[in-house]
């Protein structure tokens, strides 16, 4: 076939419409959100001392980390969906989280904590999260994957590794109701590994299943 | 007179002709005029594009037509800098086309055409030097920088396409043939394979994405 006909077929398909980028992403992870909560509710659970932990700064922090991970994760993925984008000038997004965890860590240290630094280092969950998280993760990968298929990365490895991001956010989230450990040194070393390694799948799954 | 410097910089000309550097403030005239050609080319683009996302067949018609050449350009440049023949390109420029055409929902429509076109091109040249195990170097500015002079027109053979063809399903291949080659309209084709015009079109869409597949895996 040469050019000038291939490009005859396009013209007549010109009337195809696909949908955005975001929509599909948004429907994907809404389709795997099921199957991360389902094994969070089997294997873990909120925790039960929610009510009153509610009232602990540092628990309501947990939250607000992962979902600043998760949210600019999921803005940045679909900037780079668009192969002219650069991660230039978007990148500080992804600071949000490591800000909010320097300042609680910092306010945790000034305010005469009940445990030594190690033991709320290491606290009680730190297997557990390590395992959960990126089991939890793993769905919405698959989601967050399949939704940015649809768009047009440069850099599939990156945009794997923010698919990552947003999935390790996510699973973090549902799994912080669940965890007991609420000091911002135990979130700033386990859930950051656990993010890491979900970041690394990300980035090498994102390698192969995002070009386009 | 050649001495060694002027031999130098001979050669140093001869590269500007052949990748122009906007940035020379000596030929400041003279770029000037290149670049506010290749800007009312890349102005004239975008607006083809926004009439054929607003559902004008005929100027993405005449887009891809426009954009061909300076695909074609660009794609030999880059096959010579990594030391490849340039028979390749249009390999290379059909499969720019096919991923413009699949991607095109990632376009901003009030962004400018180019630079989402270039990126695009980049990708695929990129990736069709990695297939054939090529070290790849490409320059950024293989596609910005074609100019409106610089145009070859012959169509070069594309194999690769026309061999993923023969793969697809034979409903899409029909198609496609019919559509593509025998220039025929989806009404046409839908009355030739007593198909209805929405099977047609979903047959010629599926042939399309799937091209694009076979030729990115294979």
């Amino acid at each position: 076939m040469d050019t000038d006909q291939l490009i005859r077929s396009l013209a007549a398909d010109n009337a195809h419409r696909a949908p955005r980028v975001g929509a599909v992403l948004a429907m994907a992870l809404l389709v795997a959100a099921p199957f991360s909560i389902l094994f969070f509710a089997t294997f873990l659970g909120v925790r039960a001392d929610v009510m009153s932990a509610m009232h602990n700064p540092f628990f309501d922090m947990k939250f607000a980390v992962t979902l600043s991970l998760a949210i600019p994760a999921i803005i940045i993925s679909l900037h780079l969906s668009r192969p002219e984008a650069l991660l230039r000038g978007w990148a500080w997004l992804l600071l949000l989280p490591v800000g909010l965890l320097a300042v609680a860590i910092g306010s945790e240290a000034m305010m005469a904590p009940a445990m030594p630094m190690t033991m709320r280092l290491m606290g009680k969950n730190s297997r557990i999260c390590l395992v959960a998280i990126p089991a939890m993760s793993l769905p919405l990968l698959a989601g967050a994957l399949f939704g940015l298929r649809h768009g047009a990365p440069s850099s599939p490895a990156l945009a794997g590794a923010l698919a990552g991001l947003v999935s390790a956010g996510l699973a973090a989230t549902l799994y912080a109701s669940h965890c007991t450990d609420d000091s911002p040194l135990f979130v700033a070393t386990w859930y950051t590994l656990a993010t890491a390694l979900v970041t690394a799948i990300g980035a090498l799954v994102g390698s192969k299943v995002l070009r386009f | 007179m050649f001495t060694a410097a002027s031999v130098a910089r001979c050669r140093l000309d001869h590269e500007f002709v052949i990748y122009p550097a906007p940035r020379n403030k000596l030929k400041e005239r003279p770029n000037c005029l290149v670049r506010a050609r290749v800007r009312g080319r890349e102005d004239e683009w975008t607006g083809l594009m926004r009439s054929a996302m607003a559902g004008d067949d005929a100027a993405y018609h005449r887009l891809l037509k426009a954009i061909t050449p300076v695909l074609r350009a660009a794609a030999r440049r880059g096959l010579a800098r990594a030391g490849q023949p340039p028979d390749q390109a249009e390999d290379i420029v059909q499969e720019i086309l096919l991923a413009v055409h699949l991607k095109r929902h990632t376009w901003d429509s009030e962004a400018p055409f180019a630079p989402w076109l270039f990126a695009i091109g980049r990708n695929k040249l990129i990736d069709a030097l990695r297939r054939r195990g090529k070290r790849v170097f490409v320059n950024i500015d293989d596609f910005a920088e074609t100019l409106p002079g610089e145009v070859p027109q012959e169509t070069a053979s594309a194999a690769e396409v026309a061999a993923q063809l023969g793969t697809l399903p034979q409903r899409q291949r029909d198609v496609l043939q019919s559509v593509a080659v025998e220039a025929a309209s989806i009404k046409d084709t839908a009355a030739k394979f007593s198909m209805s015009e929405g099977a047609v079109r979903v047959a010629l869409h599926r042939g399309l994405a799937a091209l694009t597949a076979k030729l990115r895996d294979h």
